[in-house]
C-alpha cells in the first residue's frame, strides 16, 4: 500500500470517531436537519467532480463528469438550502 | 495556488464542516452551524476552481449552474410533509456524484492506457460500487416513501441468496479487472450494472414504516462513498467529510433500531410486516371499542389541566400538524398544559414530527423525548393519539408473543384518559393488533385526523 492511502486511511478513521462523537450530542428534534445538512456535507464529491469535468479527458469523461458536477451542486445546494429553511421553523416559546 | 496552499485551504473547510456539525448541538445555534458548514463548501469549490486545471471551464460552469438552480428550486418548493423524500433524493444525488468520478477516473486511466495502481483500483470499485448501491438505494426509498410504488416489502424466494450472489459477483470481477494486465471495460461496466441492480434488491424487501433506518442508512453510504472517492483523487477534505457523514448516518440508524428493540440487520432483512396481520396471543374478540364524536372530545380536552399530544405518521399523511397546533393554543388559553411526546421512530425519518411541528409554529421546547415524558404520564388527564399506533401499543410492554414486544413505546395508557384519532381499525404497519384501543380510558375519534380536529376546535370554542 502506498504512503498516501495509508495516510488517508488514519484520516478516515480519526473523522469517523470524531463524527460520531459529535453527532451523538445533536437533540432528536434536530435530526432531520442533521441529516439533511450533513447529506449537504457528503457533496464535497463536488471537489472530485469538478476536477474530473474540467480536465478535458475526452468526451466520455468530460460528459460524466458534468453529470457529476451536476449531482454534486444538487446536494450540495439542495442539502444546504432545505436545512436552512427548515431550522428557520425552529423556536423557542416567546415569554410571556 | 500551489498544492501546498491548496491542502490547507482544503483543511479550512474540514474545519469549518466540523464548528458546522458542532453547532446543530442546539437549535439556538443550528442555524449559524448550517451557514458555516457551507461556507466551508464554497471555499472548497472556489480552492478547487483556482487550483485544477480547468481546460473546459463552460462545461464545469454549465454544470455548477445547473445542479444549483435545480437543487435551490427543489428545496425552496418542497413541502415540509415531503422531507423523508427530499432527504431520500438528495442521498441518492451523493451517491450518483460518487458513481460518475469513480467511472470517470477509472475510463481515464483505461482509455490513456495507464496500468492503474492497485490501491488506487481498489478504491475506484468501492466508490463505484457504493455510490451506485446509495444512488438505485436511495430512488426506491424515495419511490416509496412519494408512494410511486408499494411501501409493503417486497419479497421473492431467495432473495438474500440472489443479494449474496451478486455481492460476490462484483467481489470476483473488481478483483479479475484489478489483476489482468489487459485494458478491459467490460468488468467495469458489469460491476456498476451489478451494483446498480443491488441497490434495488436491498431497498424493496424494507417496508414503509423502516424507512427512518434505511434513510439514515443511505445517508451513511453517500458519506462513505464520498469518502472513498476522496482515496480515489488522494484528496482529505473529501475523506474527512465523507467520514464525519458516514458515521453520523451509522449513530442515526442505531438509534432508530433500538428504539424499535431490533437490530439493524433485522431491518435490513427481516421483512418485516410482510405477512400480513398476525395472529397475536391478544386477539381483539369480545372486546368493543368506544367511540366518541368531537362534542365529547372537545369537553373532555377544555376542561383538562394537563394534555399530551402523540403524534405519529398519520398526522403528517392528514397535515393536521397546523389543527393541532391550534387546539393546544385553545386549551393553554383555558389554562390547560399541553406538551408533546415524540417517539424516535414516529414519522418516517429521523425527526420527522419536530419539523412538521416546527412548520406549525410548535416551540420546540414543548416536545418531549420518550424518556422524559413517560414518566409524566400519570399524571396527564389527557392522551391524545394523532395517526400514531405501534409506539403506543401496551402490547410492547406486556404481551411476549406480540412481535413488537420490547420495544419501548410512549405510555399512553397510563394517562387518565385517552383520545385517539384514526381513520378505521385497522391494524399498524407491524399488523397487530393495539389493546390501547379497547381500554376502557380510551374514546376512539374515527375519521380524517384534519378534519376531526378542525369539528374539535369550533367546539371547544363554543364552550
Amino acid at each position: 500500500m502506498s504512503e498516501s492511502l495509508i495516510g488517508g486511511l488514519v484520516i478516515f478513521v480519526l473523522a469517523t470517531f470524531l463524527g460520531a462523537a459529535l453527532i451523538g450530542r445533536v437533540p432528536p428534534t434536530l435530526h432531520t436537519p442533521l441529516m439533511s445538512g450533513s447529506n449537504a456535507i457528503s457533496g464535497i464529491t463536488v471537489v472530485g467532480a469538478l476536477i474530473v469535468a474540467g480536465a478535458g479527458l475526452g468526451w466520455i469523461s468530460t460528459v460524466l463528469g458534468f453529470l457529476a458536477v451536476v449531482f454534486a451542486m444538487l446536494n450540495v445546494v439542495g442539502g444546504y438550502a432545505v436545512t436552512d429553511r427548515m431550522l428557520l421553523m425552529f423556536k423557542k416559546e416567546e415569554k410571556r | 495556488m500551489n498544492r501546498a496552499t491548496e491542502q490547507l485551504v482544503y483543511l479550512v473547510a474540514a474545519i469549518l464542516f466540523i464548528v458546522g456539525l458542532q453547532r446543530l448541538q442546539s437549535p439556538a445555534t443550528a442555524r449559524s452551524g448550517n451557514a458555516v458548514s457551507g461556507l466551508g463548501m464554497l471555499i472548497a469549490v472556489i480552492a478547487t476552481l483556482l487550483s485544477a486545471e480547468i481546460l473546459s471551464p463552460s462545461v464545469v460552469l454549465a454544470g455548477l449552474v445547473v445542479g444549483s438552480g435545480v437543487g435551490y428550486w427543489m428545496a425552496r418548493t418542497v413541502r415540509m410533509t415531503s422531507m423523508p423524500q427530499m432527504v431520500a433524493l438528495l442521498n441518492g444525488f451523493g451517491g450518483a456524484a460518487s458513481l460518475l468520478v469513480g467511472g470517470a477516473e477509472f475510463l481515464k486511466s483505461e482509455l490513456h492506457a495507464e496500468q492503474i495502481p492497485i490501491d488506487t483500483g481498489i478504491t475506484i470499485q468501492l466508490s463505484l460500487f457504493i455510490g451506485a448501491i446509495t444512488f438505485t438505494g436511495s430512488l426506491i426509498a424515495w419511490a416509496k416513501l412519494q408512494e410511486v410504488m408499494t411501501g409493503k416489502p417486497i419479497v421473492f424466494p431467495a432473495q438474500k441468496l440472489l443479494s449474496a450472489l451478486l455481492v460476490l459477483t462484483v467481489v470476483g470481477l473488481s478483483t479479475y479487472q484489478l489483476m489482468t494486465a489487459e485494458s478491459l471495460l467490460w468488468p467495469f461496466y458489469a460491476v456498476c450494472a451489478i451494483s446498480l441492480l443491488l441497490g434495488i434488491l436491498l431497498v424493496i424487501p424494507i417496508g414503509g414504516a423502516d424507512m427512518p433506518v434505511v434513510i439514515a442508512l443511505l445517508n451513511s453510504y453517500s458519506g462513505i462513498a464520498a469518502a472513498m472517492t476522496g482515496f480515489v483523487i488522494d484528496n482529505s477534505v473529501l475523506i474527512i467529510s465523507g467520514a464525519l457523514v458516514g458515521s453520523s448516518g451509522i449513530i442515526l440508524s442505531q438509534i432508530m433500531c433500538k428504539a424499535m428493540n431490533r437490530s439493524l440487520a433485522n431491518v435490513l432483512f427481516g421483512a418485516f410486516g410482510a405477512a400480513g396481520p398476525k395472529g397475536s396471543a391478544k386477539s381483539a374478540a369480545g372486546l368493543s371499542v368506544r367511540s366518541v364524536t368531537p362534542e365529547d372530545a372537545a369537553i373532555q380536552l377544555a376542561y383538562a389541566q394537563s394534555v399530551v399530544v402523540i403524534p405519529g405518521y398519520g398526522m403528517a399523511v392528514a397535515q393536521a400538524q397546523h389543527a393541532v397546533r391550534e387546539i393546544q393554543e385553545l386549551i393553554e388559553k383555558r389554562g390547560g398544559e399541553v406538551k408533546y411526546a415524540i417517539h424516535p421512530v414516529a414519522g418516517r425519518m429521523p425527526g420527522h414530527m419536530n419539523v412538521l411541528l416546527a412548520e406549525a409554529n410548535v416551540p420546540y421546547d414543548k416536545l418531549r423525548e420518550m424518556d422524559d415524558i413517560n414518566p409524566e404520564m400519570e399524571r396527564c388527564d389527557v392522551a391524545i393519539v394523532i395517526g400514531a399506533n405501534d409506539v403506543v401499543n401496551p402490547g410492547a410492554r406486556t404481551d411476549q408473543s406480540s412481535p413488537i414486544f420490547g420495544m419501548p413505546i410512549i405510555n399512553a395508557d397510563y394517562a387518565k384518559s385517552i383520545i385517539v384519532l384514526k381513520r378505521s381499525m385497522a391494524a399498524g404497519f407491524a399488523g397487530i393488533e393495539n389493546e390501547l384501543f379497547y381500554n376502557p380510558k380510551t374514546s376512539m375519534l374515527f375519521g380524517d385526523a384534519k378534519q376531526s380536529l378542525t369539528k374539535v376546535i369550533s367546539e371547544i370554542k363554543q364552550l
